[in-house]
C-alpha cells in the first residue's frame, strides 16, 4: 500500500494505481501482450471482427443491435475528444448528432422542396462532405464562445446549447425542420448509382466509419495535437505557460468532435430514415456519456467498447429472457471479483440461495397470496426462480418498497466492513432479485435508465478510469 | 398598463421559485465548487413529497385538516425530505470524490440526476399529477390592488420566499455555522486546519440548499398545479442561470438573478412568444458569461494554482 501521506503525490491517484497493478499469471501475460502489439494490427483486428460479427448477424433485429453499438462507439469516439484528451466537459455533443441527423434529413428529403415534393436530394459524398463541414464551423463557433468558461460554466452553457437545438429543431421553421413531427422519407445513402438499403448494410458502413474515425484518431492522439490536448486537459495554466496554443486547441477539440457527431448523426438519419426532435434529448446525452464513461475516459479502445457494452446491455435488458442472465451474472460477477478467498465465496452464494427458498417456504406457507405472482424473468431462469423469489399477486406496491429496501441495503452495504458487510450482501442480493423480478424487470425502459445512471455513479467512485481507460494524474 | 402589472407579478412569482432553487445552486456551487445537476431533481421530489400530503390528508376535495395547516405540514415534510436526501446524496455519491479530478463528480452529479428522475418514474409513473389547487384555496382568496390580482399562493410565495433568503442570510452572516461555511468556501484545507467540521459542515449545506428546493418544488405545485418527474431538469438548468447571472456565491445575486429570469421568461411569454422563451433566457446566460462572468453581484473569484 502507499503511504497516503506521501509528498507529491495525489492520495486519490495513488489508491487507483494500486488498483490497477500489473497483475500475475493470465493478467501478467496478456498485459505484456497489451504492451507489444502495436495499435494497427489491433485496429485490422476489431474491423475483421465486426466483418466476421456482420456475417452472424441473420436477422434484421440483431443488425440493427449490431449498428446501434457501431452508432455509439463512434458516437463515445466523438465525445472522448473533448471530454477525454481536452478535458472539457461538453454537454451540448448531442446537438452535433443532431446537426448531423437533421443536416442529413434536410438534403435528403423533401424538405427544400414545396409541398412536399421536389427538395435537394443529394447524394451521399455531397450531403456528408456538407453537413461535416458545416459541423466542423458550428464546433468552432462553440469553442469560440467556450474560450471565456472554465469547467463547470462550459458544462452548463453546452448543456444549453444541447437545449437549445431541441428548441429550435421544435419550434423554428417548422415548414423545414418539421417542428415537432420531425422529418422522414428520407433516401437512403445513394452514390454513384448504388444506394445502401439494409440494416446489414449500414452496419458495415457504419463499421467502416468507425474504424476510419478511429484510425484517424489515434494518429492524432499521439501526434503534437494530442499531446498538447492532454496537457491542456491536466493544467492549462501550466500548458499555456509552455507556449501551448490553449485557445486553438479547445476550439480545434470542439470542432473535430463536431465532425465526428455529425458524422453518426448522418448514419443515424440515413439508417432510420427519419428524425425526430425527441431523437436528441438529454437521454441520449447521458447514455453516450455511460459508453464513455464506462469504457475508459481518454481511451479510443475504451469508447469503443464502452458502445458495444451499453448498447448490447440495453437490448438484453429489453427482453425479459436475456435481462435475467444480465442480472443475474452481474451479480454473480461482482460476487466472484469481490469475495475472496474463495470459501467465504461459498458461504456467501449457499446463504443467499438459502435464504431465498427459506423466505419462500415460509411465506408460502403462512400465506399462499403473497407468493401468488409469476417472476417477471422467462425462459429457464423465470422457472428457477419462481420458487425462490417472493412475487405476490398484486407486484407494484410491494416492488416499489422493496425498491426503496434496496437503495438503502446497498447504502449499507457500502458502509460497513469485512464481515458485518458479507453478512449484509446475502440479504441484499435477495431484496434485489425480488425486485427485480417484481418490478424492474417489467418496465425494462425505465429500469435501463436507472442503470445507465448506477453506472455513472459506480463507475466514478469505484474505477474512475473506466473500463480500459488510463489513469489521469491530476497536479496537485 | 393593466396588463404590464399582471406580467411583472406572474414573473415575480416564477422568479422566486427560480431564486429558492438557485440559492441551493450557488451555496453547494460556493463551498464545494460542484456543480450539482441534480439540484432540479430534489426540486421535483419536493414537489412529490407536497403532492404525497395533500392526498393523505384526504385529497384535494376534501381536506381533512385546515388549510394553512396543510400547508405549513407540506412545506415542512418537503424541506425535512428533500434536505436529508441531500444530505445523503452528498454522503454517498459527491464525498469519495471530494478529492477526485473535477470532472468525476460532474459526471456523478449527471448520474445522481438520472438515478432521482427515473427512480419517480418508476414508483409513482411518467403522468403529470395535478395538486388541484383551486379546490382548497380559492382562487379568489388574495388582493386586488388596482384591478391586478395578486393571489393568496402567489403572496404566501413572496412572503416565504423573502422570509426564508432573510433566514439565510441571518444565518451566513451571524452564526457560527454560517461562519464555518464561509471558511469552508474560502479555503477548505485552512478551514479544517483551524478545526471546522468540514464534513459537517458541507453536510449542512447541502441539508439547507436542499430543503430550499423542496419548498420550491412545493410552491410550484401549488401555483402551476401540474407535476411530473421530469420538471426538474429545466427548473434547475433555469435556476442556474439565475445564480449565474446573479453571481454565484452570493445569496442577495441569486435572489436578484431569480426574480431576473423570471420577469424575462414571463415578458417574453406575453410579448414575444412563449415558444421562445428558454432561447431567450439561454441568450440572456451567454450574454452574462461573456460580458460579465462574475454576475451582478459576484467577486472575481481568485484563480489557485
Amino acid at each position: 500500500m502507499t503511504d497516503p501521506a506521501q509528498i507529491g503525490r495525489d492520495e486519490w491517484v495513488a489508491r487507483s494505481a494500486d488498483r490497477r497493478d500489473e497483475g500475475t499469471g493470465l493478467r501478467r501475460v496478456l498485459n505484456q501482450l497489451d504492451a507489444r502489439v502495436g495499435w494497427w494490427p489491433r485496429l485490422a483486428a476489431v474491423a475483421l471482427g465486426g466483418v466476421i460479427v456482420g456475417q452472424l448477424l441473420t436477422n434484421v433485429n440483431l443488425q440493427q443491435v449490431g449498428f446501434n453499438s457501431l452508432l455509439y462507439a463512434l458516437l463515445a469516439l466523438g465525445l472522448n475528444i473533448a471530454v477525454g484528451w481536452a478535458g472539457l466537459l461538453d454537454l451540448g455533443y448531442i446537438a452535433f448528432f443532431g446537426f448531423g441527423a437533421y443536416g442529413f434529413a434536410i438534403f435528403s428529403s423533401a424538405a427544400l422542396g414545396t409541398g412536399g415534393s421536389g427538395g435537394a436530394h443529394l447524394p451521399a459524398i455531397e450531403i456528408i462532405v456538407i453537413v461535416l463541414a458545416a459541423a466542423g464551423v458550428v464546433g468552432v463557433l462553440i469553442g469560440l464562445v467556450a474560450l471565456r468558461l472554465d469547467g463547470d460554466y462550459l458544462a452548463i452553457v453546452t448543456l444549453f446549447v444541447g437545449q437549445a437545438f431541441m428548441e429550435v429543431v421544435n419550434n423554428v421553421d417548422p415548414g423545414t425542420l418539421g417542428g415537432v413531427n420531425g422529418l422522414f422519407g428520407l433516401d437512403p445513402l445513394h452514390d454513384f448509382g448504388g444506394q445502401v438499403s439494409s440494416t446489414l448494410g449500414y452496419y458495415y458502413v457504419a463499421l467502416a466509419a468507425l474504424v476510419l474515425v478511429a484510425a484517424v484518431l489515434r494518429l492524432l492522439d499521439t501526434s503534437r495535437t494530442g499531446r498538447a490536448w492532454r496537457a491542456l486537459r491536466d493544467d492549462p495554466l501550466a500548458a499555456a505557460a509552455m507556449t501551448i496554443p490553449v485557445n486553438r486547441l479547445k476550439v480545434m477539440a470542439f470542432s473535430f468532435g463536431a465532425i465526428v457527431g455529425a458524422l453518426a448523426g448522418i448514419l443515424f438519419a440515413a439508417q432510420q430514415s427519419t428524425v425526430f426532435p425527441t431523437n436528441f434529448t438529454a437521454n441520449i446525452l447521458i447514455l453516450i456519456y455511460a459508453c464513455l464513461v464506462l469504457g475508459g475516459v481518454g481511451s479510443i479502445t475504451g469508447a469503443i467498447l464502452g458502445g458495444i457494452v451499453v448498447t448490447v446491455a440495453e437490448q438484453m435488458l429489453s427482453s425479459p429472457t436475456d435481462a435475467g442472465y444480465l442480472f443475474y451474472g452481474l451479480i454473480l460477477l461482482a460476487l466472484v471479483a469481490k469475495v475472496r478467498p474463495w470459501r467465504r465465496l461459498a458461504w456467501v452464494l449457499g446463504g443467499i440461495v438459502a435464504l431465498g427458498f427459506a423466505a419462500h417456504g415460509i411465506v408460502s406457507l403462512i400465506s399462499s397470496s403473497a407468493v401468488a405472482g409469476h417472476p417477471g424473468s422467462t425462459g429457464w431462469i423465470g422457472s428457477v426462480v419462481s420458487n425462490y423469489v417472493i412475487v405476490p399477486s398484486n407486484p407494484v406496491g410491494y416492488g416499489n418498497v422493496l425498491y426503496i429496501v434496496v437503495l438503502c441495503a446497498m447504502i449499507a452495504v457500502v458502509r460497513l466492513e469485512g464481515v458485518r458487510r458479507l453478512l449484509a450482501v446475502i440479504p441484499t442480493v435477495y431484496i434485489a432479485a425480488c425486485c427485480w423480478e417484481s418490478r424492474l424487470i417489467v418496465n425494462p425502459a425505465i429500469t435501463t435508465q436507472i442503470m445507465i445512471g448506477v453506472v455513472l455513479i459506480v463507475t466514478m467512485a469505484a474505477r474512475p478510469q473506466g473500463l480500459l481507460g488510463s489513469r489521469r494524474v491530476e497536479i496537485v | 398598463m393593466h396588463e404590464l402589472l399582471q406580467t411583472t407579478v406572474n414573473g415575480l412569482t416564477t422568479g422566486c421559485l427560480y431564486a429558492l432553487i438557485a440559492l441551493g445552486y450557488s451555496m453547494v456551487y460556493g463551498i464545494l465548487k460542484l456543480l450539482n445537476f441534480a439540484h432540479g431533481d430534489l426540486y421535483m421530489v419536493g414537489a412529490y413529497i407536497g403532492y404525497f400530503v395533500i392526498q393523505w390528508f384526504g385529497g384535494p376535495n376534501a381536506v381533512s385538516i385546515p388549510v394553512p395547516l396543510l400547508l405549513a405540514i407540506m412545506v415542512l415534510l418537503a424541506a425535512v425530505g428533500v434536505g436529508v436526501l441531500g444530505m445523503a446524496i452528498e454522503r454517498f455519491a459527491y464525498r469519495p470524490l471530494r478529492d477526485a479530478p473535477r470532472i468525476a463528480p460532474l459526471i456523478t452529479a449527471l448520474g445522481v440526476s438520472f438515478v432521482l428522475e427515473n427512480t419517480v418514474l418508476l414508483l409513482f409513473g411518467g403522468f403529470t399529477r395535478s395538486y388541484s389547487t383551486p379546490t382548497f384555496i380559492s382562487f379568489n382568496s388574495g388582493i386586488t390592488l388596482d384591478g391586478v390580482r395578486i393571489d393568496s399562493v402567489e403572496l404566501m410565495i413572496f412572503g416565504l420566499s423573502f422570509a426564508m433568503m432573510y433566514g439565510l442570510h441571518q444565518l451566513v452572516q451571524r452564526t457560527t455555522l454560517g461562519k464555518s461555511m464561509r471558511a469552508v468556501a474560502s479555503d477548505r484545507e485552512a478551514a479544517e486546519m483551524l478545526g471546522i467540521n468540514v464534513d459537517r459542515t458541507i453536510a449542512l449545506t447541502f441539508f439547507i440548499g436542499s430543503a430550499m428546493a423542496g419548498v420550491a418544488g412545493v410552491m410550484s405545485g401549488l401555483a402551476f398545479n401540474q407535476i411530473s418527474n421530469t420538471i426538474g431538469f429545466l427548473a434547475g438548468l433555469k435556476a442556474f442561470t439565475a445564480a449565474v447571472v446573479g453571481g454565484i456565491g452570493s445569496i442577495a445575486g441569486s435572489m436578484i438573478g431569480g426574480l431576473l429570469i423570471g420577469l424575462c421568461e414571463s415578458f417574453s411569454a406575453s410579448y414575444v412568444s412563449s415558444e421562445y422563451t428558454d432561447l431567450i433566457v439561454f441568450g440572456i446566460l451567454i450574454a452574462t458569461m461573456l460580458l460579465r462572468p462574475t454576475g451582478i453581484l459576484g467577486q472575481k473569484a481568485l484563480q489557485k494554482v
